[in-house]
């Protein structure tokens, strides 16, 4: 049992961590602007396409450093001449933008590195074993995974805590119209944030690109999770992010230990299990396991219907 | 800024007033190929494609069929939608064409098989014959069999079989781990493999039997931690696709030591998206890989390999290579149907591919007149080190390459079927 | 001034007979020129489009709800038509085939209520999120939940049912083309009927002003449910026709990728006027159905277009045809037409040269062979030598020149059109 629990933890904690990566910028941008960047698992696909050519020219540690600065490029260059310019028609023409922008992300990665995978490789460097529990290794790149992880967080939290431009971000997270108001160049601000968020899922790419896998398919089979993260930890609040991933993380990986299913919960009740016919039998036995990755949107739903403000948020929209 | 509107309107409509019409010839006989060619699963739909074209040529090559008519592969793209299927089947049927084949997802196979037994029942003086040369729900060829679907990929049972065969021969195989997809083919594999383990290694404990949803995990090592903790030494595991490769990744990172037995290991993708994490973990069943030619001694087969992919290895396709054995025995078997049958009739065709044999390099094969369902040899091969005098080649350029642990012949593999087969 | 109002009255009247009569006649008689089978699926397909993205349209456009999670009901209303028509066949239900449609869309109407309810409370990203949250959990359920959703292989059914109303057997496409036809008439009237309801214009109050709704008496959650579960009644219906035309319904039409096509055909065909989404709906259809079949590069050329018109025509085709509505009528259109005349030749140039380009890209990248010719419009070429590359160069760049010129002549015509129209009106 304490073996289940440990690795529970663990696991939970650096898909939380890679979680937070991605959607910490997500957070920033959809805070800020109110856009939802449905271009931002693109991005991060975009990472771990970057680090891959990087690589193969450069090695690995080079790409670390310059996939997400490229990105941050893209990233702002595409909040000033596309978003700026639909933002004018309304949010749902800016969540379209995105949205179309994904679309042509994905056939830009295809024409030019193809539809199959191509083989990103973790460094030699950090291919084996850093320690051993229970015979289950716990691998040096999944400790590298978190200790960048870690790093950003820490960066993030000292740009946002500590500078002149974080302090605004943070006001402008919470008072959009106040700061813009204050005579702030709100727009540069967008762009910066754009970008930066852009750049941390780059970062992500890069670094998750390899440990699972890269192709043309990722971006879609990230699939709207960051979302999840967003609404749960609440508009606005990075905190609530941070803790709204490693909560997800962690239930997801909880979950899948648990094998009970309502049929059980009915045994347990003394009910007998007679009516459980028809149509809806399935439902009776399905396994909390083999639900672990859509209880995240179970979640968000409830979030939003019973605390629209999230776990941390500092408004509801 | 409104020239710019009007600008896009008038691409659109150019686009279609130039749609340019196919070409068509009368000495060719056209073999429809609906499978996603864009869209997430296009890569494989595409290699699929480049399989039936050098199929293609090489009979053409040799003379084509009928007394010189020549096949012709028209691709139609269904985006693995079982709607756009239904829709691209009409659309080849209006250009004519009589003969379909496709593979990718079971729900596309499905509707298949219903729509063209409904056309075939509302048109019985022009039918359509079906090829199905990679769906592989049991049920087409038992309850769901129809005259006019053949399928020539070894199906859920016939695979599971002989996974429980090589296990079988496996005394120190004690715990098995069972861990599939949360949906009808994963359940399928799961019972199968079950029943099979239960009938012929007793011993063996079940050690756990895991669904988890479809293509939605990312992370696999909780999944591993499970079946780290359960003791397992074989995990057996229908899988495909991202939720196969992440798997064994997951399983490398974390040190796992037991072997994964896989259906779709072996190609389109899969070796490169498992990398090295494959080595000595991964086992495949399949009924043809890259380095039989050598294990048997067949070297035409090798300049077969060579060939398509000096042909189509190219560019960003490199790491394309043939993988589908199945389809160069469909291919073959189809080309002999119609010279037997004589014409392109789609019901001769079909009456003369009823009960066929037909001889590969690797042993003989034989279309079921009862159930349409081709019986092969079934090879498993484990992934190991490549390059050596025994296995001289790897696949998608990974360093590792298929080596085989055991044949099952195709008497072995032979099942009773439920199916009860109406002919026109 | 009094009677003027009458005169319009009646004329509106007129009107609205001619464009339901031309409507009517126009649908019965298009299977006359396109009568293959893939055309007549095709025609089917677009009208199932056309319901569902009016539905959307009354989430989207009437009601300012953005739904990523339509499809759902259009689904659902699909298994439990496919689900009726097996009763039907099995001789439990008795209900002729023309009606079933009905049966989906009450299903969708009964989802529409329960999820409804559940999600509009609030408009905006919060609706929207909610509506993603139900869309990604029916999807991923209808693999697990086999014996309502028939697993990975879906539900099928014959459609050539006993009872029916009409002499139709439903065997051949073209009777399927006329039901839904018909089932398309019925459901556009109904939702354009809907639009002229107190509920149809509390649904645009709430839409625009939800602080001020309550103060006249409306409760804003209500009337959002209300609309919502209408549209999901419609889209319940266009699910069910979905069902009786594919005779197969499998779990892919409840997920993200319809529930986001529906959002583009709407947004692309114009969310502001009632007959934008039919435009979308056959624009879109065509699109996937044809230009999947003519080029690999749909894809682009679709996120292309797409991304084209939120830039340059956010309000979609509608708004763009209909900006000339005071042109037209004031009878001063012929100088922008002859702009437009002007201006298409280096559009089309243009148009030609990105598109050679990118089918260039295309082929050397993703063809089955790289090194064999290449055809657009019959011209067979090889993409590794220099001359196309130069041609779509030299045409793209001439065109892009041409066209900023020509824009001038265009934003010239309107000036003029729009000086002649104010002459017009202060003249009279």
């Amino acid at each position: 049992m304490i073996e289940f629990i440990v690795f529970s933890l663990l696991n939970g904690l650096l898909y939380g961590m890679l979680l937070f990566m991605l959607s910490s910028g997500l957070t920033l941008i959809f805070s800020m602007m109110g856009v939802l960047n449905f271009a931002h698992a693109s991005f991060y696909m975009l990472g771990a396409y970057f680090a891959y050519q990087i690589s193969t020219w450069v090695g690995f540690w080079p790409a670390l450093i310059i996939a997400p600065l490229l990105l941050f490029i893209i990233g702002a260059v595409v909040e000033r001449f596309g978003l700026r310019t639909v933002h004018k028609y309304g949010h749902v023409a800016e969540l379209l933008f995105t949205v179309g922008l994904a679309f042509l992300i994905e056939e830009a990665v295809i024409l030019i590195w193809g539809r199959s995978a191509p083989d990103y490789r973790i460094p030699d460097l950090l291919d084996a074993p850093l320690f051993t529990l229970w015979a289950t290794n716990f691998s040096m790149y999944r400790g590298f995974m978190l200790l960048v992880a870690v790093c950003m967080f820490a960066a993030l939290y000292l740009v946002l805590t500590r500078t002149r431009i974080g302090l605004i971000i943070q006001a402008a997270l919470t008072h959009p119209e106040g700061v813009s108001a204050l005579g702030h160049n709100v727009p540069g601000v967008f762009m910066l944030v754009f970008g930066g968020g852009c750049a941390m899922a780059g970062l992500a790419g890069v670094i998750g690109g390899n440990y699972f896998i890269t192709d043309p398919g990722m971006a879609r089979m990230l699939g709207p999770i960051v979302f999840v993260v967003v609404v749960v930890g609440g508009m606005g609040s990075l905190t609530g992010a941070f803790v709204a991933s490693l909560l997800l993380g962690a239930i997801q990986t909880f979950a899948i230990g648990l094998e009970y299913s309502l049929s059980d919960l009915f045994r347990l009740l003394g009910m007998s299990p007679g009516f459980q016919g028809g149509i809806l039998k399935d439902l009776f036995r399905i396994q909390i396991a083999h639900t672990g990755p859509i209880l995240p949107y179970l979640i968000m739903v409830l979030m939003l219907i019973f605390r629209p403000k999230g776990l941390m948020g500092t408004r509801e929209t | 800024m409104k020239n710019k509107q009007l600008c896009v309107i008038l691409a659109g409509i150019a686009m279609l007033l130039f749609a340019a019409g196919p070409v068509t010839a009368a000495d060719t006989i056209k073999i429809a190929y609906i499978d996603p060619l864009t869209g997430p699963f296009g890569n494989v739909g595409d290699a699929g494609q480049k399989h039936f074209q050098y199929m293609a040529d090489l009979i053409n090559g040799n003379g084509g069929v009928l007394g010189g008519k020549k096949f012709e592969i028209v691709p139609f793209d269904n985006k693995i939608s079982a709607k756009e299927s239904l829709v691209q089947l009409k659309n080849a049927i209006d250009q004519g064409i009589r003969f379909v084949t496709q593979g990718n997802g079971s729900s596309v196979a499905g509707a298949l098989i219903e729509a063209v037994n409904k056309h075939n029942k509302r048109n019985p003086k022009d039918p359509v014959l079906y090829f199905n040369y990679a769906a592989v729900t049991p049920a087409f060829t038992e309850e769901k069999c129809s005259f006019w679907h053949f399928r020539f990929d070894a199906h859920v049972a016939i695979k599971m079989d002989a996974i429980s065969e090589h296990i079988k021969t496996r005394p120190e195989v004690k715990k098995v781990y069972l861990i599939h997809q949360d949906y009808i083919f994963g359940h399928s594999c799961s019972a199968t493999i079950q029943d099979m383990l239960k009938a012929k290694r007793p011993d063996i404990e079940i050690v756990g039997d895991t669904f988890h949803p479809l293509g939605k995990v990312k992370d696999f090592s909780p999944y591993i931690s499970k079946i780290q903790a359960s003791g397992a030494q074989v995990v057996v595991t229908g899988n495909w696709g991202q939720d196969m490769q992440l798997l064994v990744k997951a399983a490398k990172e974390a040190g796992l030591t037991a072997e994964f037995y896989t259906f779709y290991g072996g190609g389109l993708g899969s070796p490169s998206g498992v990398g090295a994490a494959g080595e000595n973990r991964v086992k495949q069943v399949t009924e043809w890989h890259n380095n039989l030619w050598n294990e048997q001694n067949k070297p035409a087969d090798k300049d077969f390999y060579l060939g398509f992919q000096k042909q189509y290895a190219v560019g960003n396709n490199e790491r394309l290579e043939f993988y589908y054995g199945r389809i160069r025995t469909m291919m073959e078997m189809v080309a002999k149907a119609f010279d037997k049958a004589g014409n392109a009739n789609p019901k001769d065709v079909a009456y003369a591919l009823e009960g066929m044999e037909h001889d590969t390099y690797y042993g003989k094969v034989i279309m079921r007149a009862d159930d349409h369902q081709l019986y092969q040899p079934m090879f498993i091969s484990t992934m190991v080190k490549a390059g050596s005098d025994k296995v001289p080649f790897d696949v998608e350029k990974t360093g590792l390459g298929w080596r085989t642990d055991m044949k099952v012949d195709t008497e072995t593999t032979m099942r009773p079927t439920v199916c009860e087969m109406k002919r026109p | 001034m009094s009677n003027i109002p009458k005169k319009h009255v009646t004329n509106k009247w007129w009107a609205a007979l001619a464009v339901w009569g031309s409507a009517i006649l126009f649908l019965a008689l298009l299977p006359i020129p396109f009568r293959s089978g893939f055309m007549l699926s095709m025609l089917s397909e677009i009208g199932i489009m056309i319901i569902f993205a009016l539905s959307y349209n009354m989430l989207l456009g009437q009601g300012g709800l953005l739904s990523f999670g339509h499809a759902v009901y259009f689904g659902l209303g699909g298994f439990i038509t496919m689900h009726a028509l097996n009763f039907v066949n099995d001789g439990v239900l008795p209900l002729p085939l023309e009606a079933l449609p009905l049966v989906g869309g009450l299903g969708g109407l009964f989802f529409g209520i329960v999820f409804g309810y559940v999600s509009t409370r609030r408009a905006g990203t919060p609706f929207a999120l909610i509506s993603l949250g139900i869309g990604e959990l029916i999807a991923s359920s209808s693999l697990m939940l086999p014996s309502f959703f028939g697993g990975e292989e879906g539900i099928s059914g014959d459609r050539m049912a006993e009872i029916t109303l009409t002499p139709f057997g439903f065997g051949q496409q073209i009777e399927v083309y006329y039901l839904i036809a018909f089932w398309v008439l019925v459901s556009t009237g109904l939702m354009y009927l809907l639009t002229q309801t107190p509920l149809g214009r509390m649904a645009n109050a709430v839409r625009d002003n939800p602080e001020r709704t309550p103060f006249v008496g409306y409760n804003t959650h209500i009337v959002r449910t209300i609309q919502f579960s209408l549209a999901a009644f419609f889209a319940g219906i266009a699910g069910g026709l979905f069902a009786i035309n594919y005779e197969i319904v499998t779990a892919e039409v409840v997920g993200a990728i319809p529930s986001a096509n529906v959002l583009m055909m709407t947004y692309i065909g114009g969310t502001g006027f009632f007959f934008g989404p039919i435009l979308g709906a056959i624009l879109i259809t065509l699109m996937e159905l044809m230009l999947s079949n003519i080029t690999h590069a749909w894809v682009l050329y679709y996120g292309l277009m797409f991304i084209a018109m939120i830039l340059w025509a956010p309000g979609g085709l509608a708004s763009l045809i209909m900006m000339h509505k005071p042109l037209w009528q004031g009878r001063v259109i012929g100088g922008v037409l002859k702009a437009y005349a002007i201006m298409a030749a280096p559009v089309v140039i243009l148009f030609l040269g990105c598109m050679i380009l990118i089918e260039i890209n295309y082929h050397l990248s993703l063809s089955i062979k790289p090194e064999d010719p290449m055809h657009i419009f019959g011209i067979e070429f090889y993409a590794q030598s220099i001359w196309p590359w130069l041609v779509s160069i030299v045409l793209s760049i001439g065109g892009l020149i041409f066209f900023l010129k020509s824009r001038k002549i265009v934003s010239r015509a309107w000036k003029t059109a729009g000086n002649q129209l104010k002459q017009k009106d202060s003249g009279s």
